[in-house]
């Protein structure tokens, strides 16, 4: 048994029964619920958030240190590599935005094994891009599907979004593909961290807790579309009344709901504490980020400071004679 | 090579079973074999390094300095503050594990913290810790751990386990890349003296004579003058005159003293006054060398930033000093890093040289036209490419080549193709390495980063099992005889990774091969190749068998 992820798997059924048990208590406790913590929630979110990438902001790039994955930018009939060892802005660009939609370095991930005599190769294993992508795709679409509740009228790109979403259309209601997946792809991803025995090993607590709260979200929220039937007009009324700073409770939502926005509530709080901020900083990460033209251009630390050196007169000093000697030219006879 | 390494069969146990206790709790193993000796007091003093001692890794007690923990947390918060690098790298892993296996010493050891994920948590595990409210409060539930001496040991021995190689960075998804964490590690460490001597005495000697190896001015010249006669030898009769400190040149050229010092460095040391005698022979090429700036590593990159500063100093004073043109650099990994990526930066702007410019091809080198320093790859691609070179690569056809992309050139600058196209051109035989080992993805030799030690041999031989292995592969799929590289250490470190694993492949710079096959202007006779190794074919006539005749 790892403590890691029952730490973190305690964690998460305790706070399963607080919101259970606050959503059955009474119209105060559901107020809490639905209200005072999910706003407290935004409110540290945001603050917080914003602190992380203001500290990170604060510490400067002393050096132009790209990670170079391909040829550089040399002679002109050298072809280069503008993606992968970019030599332009746009080439840093286009390298972001294909590493932060697409993962591209995952895509490229093998397997090390061992065959026989002992000899390792290695292979591309890319189930970890799929459910990566697969994860962070769904849960983006789930995201942004649930601003539903929060604008009136609906925006269209939202129900656009949707249409897409429910294309295949399965019995009533409609199933909305990116849900399905997100629940998959988050038991897929916690599957692994358990079974893979190096992943197991690097494994912290801090690495479970969010994936049982999110499987825990995503799971809740499948029970309140499919199975439970949510009071789907009345969770719109409460999601506006938090939009439009009228915040109200309506009665008869059920507890499952409240069980969402609770996990819901504490994935935003926690979030800027945890590793969940690789979501900023991707964009900040100088290895990825920066041009590789520090030949050409050149790169200002704003913390450089002269160091002590040994001077070519201080060399000359010390063996001055022995090079007279060997016939090499010196500065002072 | 150490007597006591074990054979490699005997060696090669690849396990990767991941132990059941919990990494946090398990206290780090130094074993002889393993770890490279301590830094020598007087190197750390002589390049006025603090806390200099004498201390041994194996003693219970390494002699720290009293408030060790106090300046490690000050070193530490002075870092997060001035890199950016290492701040993010500190919060955003999410430990997927894609970077697990991709390092050679994991593959080599199965040892679970040299995974670049556990080696980072190393310090992470300290830094949440110290630095984060969440670490304070949860401790060892949330991966904080307070900084022992235990934890200290554990840094020591697993940062000095890493040859900032970056092959994890490429397969990270955030682009963390451990070099960078490596980096900072060792900076907290040489804060209370824990270097080792591979290191601190190379840097010691670079600050005083110029290069690692301590070798002083008149000495230097003297063994560029053994070339000299060796070329005399082996290139049939062709004199060439090197210059030293000589004003006035248009081009300064600096490269690795580890190639003035040792086979078969030695080869690519002549091949490049072979280059440059024929250059001037044929176009008036003007270079000299310098004694003062005698060195293109620098160790001090392995030791500190401001380290790697006072000695890449040398290189634009002697520019300047010389009044030269532009700086011409040698084959060297790390190097190419310094250079790349962090000399414009720390000792530029070198407004006293100018925008380089091939003499020979009037090829501009845009893309080095701050930094006023360009790759001799760069430069003899680009003669090649405009035929300046009359070269006979059947002079190199006993030779079956492969090339080993060395981890700095590939992953901190990009030189790729350079290399690649001057190689094919001087050989007709060349295999290239299986994709995942090669190019961005290659693998380290294992000893970089100050690792190339003779006590360390086990743990050296064992972190270049993932290179050794490519090599084998093309050796015994194409016949590969000859492994090529464009860095010193890698002349230094493959020859021994060679001979325990694949004893058949010999070590060859690219230059080397380059000198072989060119024709020098008024040679006569000249049947061996630079290690004065007779060339099948071309004996002299009373050897000839008929076989050869007919092929003429």
């Amino acid at each position: 048994m790892n403590v890691r992820y029952m730490y973190s798997l305690i964690a998460v059924i305790v706070l399963f029964l607080l919101a259970y048990a606050g959503a059955e208590a009474g119209v105060w406790s559901q107020y809490i619920l639905g209200v005072v913590i999910p706003y407290l929630a935004i409110l540290v979110f945001v603050v917080f958030f914003i602190r992380r990438i203001v500290g990170w902001a604060k510490s400067p790039v002393p050096f132009r240190i790209p990670t170079t994955c391909g040829q550089q930018k040399t002679l002109p009939w050298i072809k280069s590599s503008w993606l992968d060892n970019p030599s332009s802005r746009l080439g840093v660009i286009a390298r972001m935005f294909l590493e932060i939609v697409f993962f591209r370095s995952l895509f490229r991930n093998t397997k090390f094994a061992v065959k026989d005599q002992n000899k390792p190769f290695y292979a591309l294993e890319l189930w970890l891009w799929v459910g990566a992508l697969a994860f962070h795709m769904a849960f983006f679409t789930v995201v942004a599907r649930h601003l539903r509740f929060f604008t009136q009228p609906v925006l269209f790109p939202i129900s656009l979004l949707e249409n897409i979403d429910s294309f295949f259309q399965v019995g009533l209601p409609g199933v909305f593909i990116s849900g399905v997946v997100l629940f998959a792809a988050v038991t897929f991803l916690l599957i692994r961290r358990v079974l893979i025995p190096q992943v197991r090993y690097i494994s912290l607590a801090s690495d479970y807790f969010p994936l049982f709260l999110i499987f825990g979200i995503a799971f809740s929220g499948l029970l309140m579309r499919y199975f439970s039937k949510v009071d789907v007009v009345g969770v719109k009324e409460m999601a506006m009344g938090l939009v439009t700073l009228h915040p109200h409770i309506v009665e008869g939502v059920g507890a499952i709901f409240y069980v969402h926005v609770f996990f819901v509530s504490i994935l935003l709080a926690y979030f800027p504490f945890s590793k969940l901020m690789h979501l900023g900083g991707i964009f900040l990460s100088p290895t990825r980020n920066m041009v590789n033209n520090n030949r050409a251009v050149r790169h200002i630390n704003p913390w450089n400071y002269p160091v002590e050196v040994h001077t070519y007169e201080e060399y000359e000093e010390e063996f001055r004679d022995k090079m007279i000697e060997a016939g090499l030219p010196v500065e002072k006879e | 090579m150490s007597d006591e390494l074990l054979k490699p069969e005997e060696l090669i146990k690849i396990d990767h079973k991941i132990p059941s206790k919990d990494w946090m709790d398990t206290p780090v193993n130094i074993r002889k074999g393993m770890y490279c000796y301590a830094s020598n007091p007087k190197s750390v003093e002589y390049v006025g390094l603090p806390h200099a001692r004498a201390w041994n890794p194996l003693d219970d007690d390494w002699k720290l300095p009293e408030n060790w923990k106090q300046i490690i947390h000050e070193g530490f918060k002075e870092r997060l503050d001035k890199f950016r690098s290492f701040k993010v790298f500190m919060d955003i892993c999410v430990r997927c594990g894609a970077c697990a296996d991709k390092c050679h010493f994991f593959i080599g050891t199965g040892d679970p913290k040299n995974m670049p994920v556990l080696r980072a948590e190393l310090l992470r595990s300290v830094y949440r810790n110290d630095f984060t409210k969440v670490g304070k409060i949860l401790g060892k539930i949330a991966g904080a751990r307070e900084l022992t001496i235990d934890v200290l040991k554990e840094w020591w021995y697993y940062f000095f386990s890493c040859t900032e190689c970056r092959r994890c960075s490429v397969f990270c998804p955030y682009g963390i890349d451990t070099a960078e964490i490596t980096i900072m590690a060792r900076e907290l460490l040489n804060l209370i003296g824990l270097n080792i001597d591979w290191i601190a005495t190379p840097v010691a000697n670079c600050y005083r004579t110029g290069n690692h190896l301590g070798i002083q001015p008149h000495a230097f010249k003297d063994m560029l003058d053994f070339f000299v006669e060796d070329i005399e030898e082996v290139a049939g009769g062709i004199q060439v005159e090197p210059s030293f400190n000589r004003k006035g040149a248009d081009i300064l050229f600096i490269t690795p003293s580890g190639d003035v010092f040792a086979d078969p460095g030695t080869y690519t040391a002549m091949g490049y006054l072979m280059l440059f005698h024929y250059l001037r022979e044929k176009y008036g090429f003007d270079i000299t060398w310098s004694t003062y700036a005698s060195e293109g590593g620098n160790f001090g990159f392995f030791t500190s930033h401001e380290t790697m500063k006072r000695l890449n100093s040398k290189m634009y004073a002697e520019a300047k000093r010389l009044g030269v043109k532009w700086i011409l650099g040698g084959e060297c990994g790390h190097m190419w890093r310094v250079i790349n990526q962090y000399m414009d930066t720390m000792n530029g702007p070198a407004d006293f040289l100018e925008e380089p410019v091939s003499p020979i091809t009037g090829t501009k080198f845009e893309n080095s036209k701050s930094t006023k320093m360009v790759h001799i790859a760069e430069f003899v691609a680009d003669l090649i490419k405009h035929d300046k070179l009359e070269l006979d690569p059947s002079r190199n056809d006993h030779l079956k080549v492969t090339f080993h992309d060395s981890c700095n050139p590939a992953r901190g600058m990009g030189l790729l193709d350079e290399p690649r196209y001057v190689i094919q051109n001087v050989c007709n035989h060349f295999y290239e390495m299986p994709d995942n080992t090669i190019r961005e993805q290659t693998f380290c030799c294992g000893s970089g980063a100050g690792l190339n030690a003779g006590e360390n041999m086990e743990q050296r031989m064992l972190g270049g099992l993932p290179r050794a292995n490519a090599v084998k592969y093309v050796h015994e799929k194409h016949g590969v005889n000859m492994l090529a590289c464009v860095c010193a250490i890698d002349r230094a470190a493959l020859p021994p990774l060679m001979e325990y694993w694949v004893p058949e492949v010999d070590v060859t710079g690219m230059t080397e091969l380059v000198a072989n096959a060119l024709i020098m202007p008024g040679q006569v006779d000249r049947t061996t190749d630079l290690r004065g190794e007779e060339i099948p074919g071309l004996q002299s006539d009373d050897v000839k068998t008929e076989g050869d005749n007919v092929e003429k």
